[in-house]
């Protein structure tokens, strides 16, 4: 793999993923994955479908778990601490990293108790917060306040698409993740409400890990600071976005972002 | 092979003609005799009113033979004991179908849900005979009652019935929650209990409600079990002891008396209102349970 210094002093390391591999059933979907994700920065991962992106996602949160008949192999630090080691907890490991997906998926329920959820199964401090100040404050971080403020007991599935990712990312950041996984989250959204995704992930940036799973190299290259480019498996190339998007070190990188391969 | 075609034709079209007729005359003739079956309970139940007073028949003793008909105890009974068995098969039907669906196994699922299915094939005239043999002597015993053929009882076994049909209903309803409400919950750090109990069966609770009337439609309708169970003393059940008593449901008493009625006398009538008042009854319950399906395709529809 090709890599650059990536240490500039105000960057803090968040995760490091250190020779991962993963198998579903005997198929080794990722291979000797290393990699180094800063805090407070937007890392986009790209490459063609069926690379592993969406795998190597769930690698970080441990969704993979929910599969039967697979299997990690190696090292995924967040914060020093290998999320793989047996004494890890899965459930505090979750709601440390948070996910949204690639369609919008709130429960069946009213605005509020979707934003709500997490706070209530996890618990909050109820000394210094009570569940309306967390709610508000969840929907203006995910920037729907002003649009939803007026009917949080309507059913969340009445939204449009857009405002239903953007009640996602409400839910996810209401139970204060330090990283946010984001999985081809505006793939079922128009352009605009692109637009405002992306608005809200420059917003979000500034107290959150963010990485992002796209298929559209324009996104990735509009939105992040680091790119990584996944092909079969592996980690092709890692860099700052614009490096890799001017000057690509590998000739697949190359092909790929230039429209020749993929 | 043209030729031989195009004299096909009338003939293809002569049968697909004869087929949709059949089709259409049967599908009529069946809505038909239902409708006749409903007209007919109305003119042998409605005439009862001309025969009996309102106020024997809404009164609280069942005495054909002095000619008081009072409905209430045998409505009461057949209510209480309804009631009864889906407050006991609720928790286990919807408890089940949880195991079977969320945490069971794939293997313990493949040998639970064909044994689910042979018990609800197991004859309603068996589960009486084992509720009358085992079950009553049992509570008779434990519970120190006077006997063993109480509403309880009755409750208990129709419960048993009653499960299966909870069971599969509500597993289907489990079943259809997406996938991506789970993962969301997963997601951020819920159990998995708190997953099926806070989002899973929220989302299911349509179907839930669904399973439970259909439940009920088959409780109440139920015949041979409870004459056989539940002692068939027509007194009204008002205190709590009632559930521990004898008691009469309006199906017992239509199956007993109706063989030895005199046809066209007031008794006659009555039975046949009885008849009414429990096609009613169902009819309530399956209209509450098509609503709430209808609720769900709705939602469905919307997203
Ligand atoms: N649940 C699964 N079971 C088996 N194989 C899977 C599963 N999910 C993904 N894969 C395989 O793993 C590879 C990577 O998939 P994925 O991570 O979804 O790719 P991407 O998100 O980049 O499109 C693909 O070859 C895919 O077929
Ligand atoms: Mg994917």
């Amino acid at each position: 793999m090709i890599r650059v210094d990536q240490n500039k002093n105000h960057l803090v390391n968040k995760i490091s993923v250190e020779n991962l591999y993963f198998y579903y059933g005997k198929f080794p979907a990722l291979k000797d994955i290393t990699i180094q994700i800063q805090d407070r920065q937007i890392t986009a991962l790209i490459g063609p479908s069926g690379c592993g992106k969406s795998t190597f996602l769930r690698c970080l949160n441990r969704m993979n778990d929910t599969i039967p008949n697979t299997r990690a192999v190696g090292k995924v630090l967040l914060d020093d601490k290998n999320i793989y080691s047996p004494d890890a907890d899965v459930i505090n490991l979750r709601s440390k990293v948070g996910m949204v997906f690639q369609r919008p998926n709130p429960f069946p329920q009213s605005i509020y108790n979707n934003v709500a959820f997490g706070p209530r199964v996890l618990g909050f401090d109820k000394s210094t917060k009570n569940l309306d100040d967390i709610v508000e404050e969840s929907l203006r971080g995910a920037a729907l306040w002003d649009e939803v403020k007026d009917k949080l007991d309507q059913d969340a599935q009445a939204l449009s698409l857009g405002e239903q990712q953007r009640l996602c990312i409400a839910r996810t950041i209401a139970v204060k993740p330090d990283v946010i996984l984001m999985d081809e989250p505006c793939s079922a959204l128009d352009p605009i409400a692109t637009y405002e995704i992306e608005e809200l992930m420059r917003i979000l940036k500034e107290k959150y890990c963010i990485i992002i799973v796209t298929h559209s190299m324009q996104q990735a290259a509009r939105v992040s600071d680091w790119t990584g480019f996944f092909w079969l498996g592996e980690l092709v190339e890692f860099n700052h976005t614009h490096e890799i998007f001017t000057f690509p070190r590998s000739k697949l990188t190359h092909d790929y972002i230039s429209g020749r391969a993929g | 092979m043209l030729d031989t075609k195009s004299t096909d034709q009338p003939y293809r079209k002569w049968v697909e003609f004869a087929i949709e007729s059949l089709i259409r005359v049967i599908g009529f003739s069946s809505i038909g005799f239902v409708f006749l079956i409903f007209l007919f309970l109305m003119r042998e139940g409605l005439t009862a009113l001309l025969d009996v007073s309102w106020g024997n028949l809404l009164g609280t003793r069942w005495y054909p033979i002095l000619d008081i008909y009072g409905v209430l105890p045998l409505l009461l009974g057949s209510i209480l004991v309804t009631l009864i068995a889906i407050l006991i098969a609720l928790p286990l039907g919807v408890g089940t179908a949880v195991f079977v669906r969320e945490v069971a196994p794939g293997w313990a699922r493949e040998i639970l849900k064909p044994m689910i299915e042979v018990m609800a094939g197991i004859p309603s005239v068996v589960l009486g005979f084992f509720g009358m043999t085992l079950l009553a002597p049992l509570f008779l015993k434990y519970l120190g009652l006077a006997t063993g053929l109480t509403a309880f009882t009755g409750s208990v076994i129709l419960a048993y019935m009653a499960l299966p049909t909870i069971i599969s209903v509500a597993e289907d309803a489990l079943d259809a929650v997406p996938k991506s409400y789970r993962d969301a919950s997963l997601a951020m750090g819920a159990t998995q209990w708190q997953t099926i109990w806070r989002v899973v069966i929220p989302a299911a609770r349509s179907g839930i409600l669904t399973a439970i009337m259909l439940g009920l439609g088959r409780a109440i309708g139920e015949t041979m079990l409870v004459m056989m169970v539940t002692g068939n003393a027509g007194r009204m059940p008002l205190t709590l002891d009632s559930l521990f008593r004898p008691i009469r449901t309006m199906t017992a008493t239509i199956a007993a008396e109706m063989g030895e009625v005199a046809q066209g006398s007031s008794h006659y009538h009555v039975l046949f209102a009885l008849g009414i008042i429990l096609f009613l009854v169902t009819f309530i319950i399956n209209l509450a349970a098509a609503s709430a399906i209808f609720r769900k395709r709705r939602r469905g529809g919307l997203r």
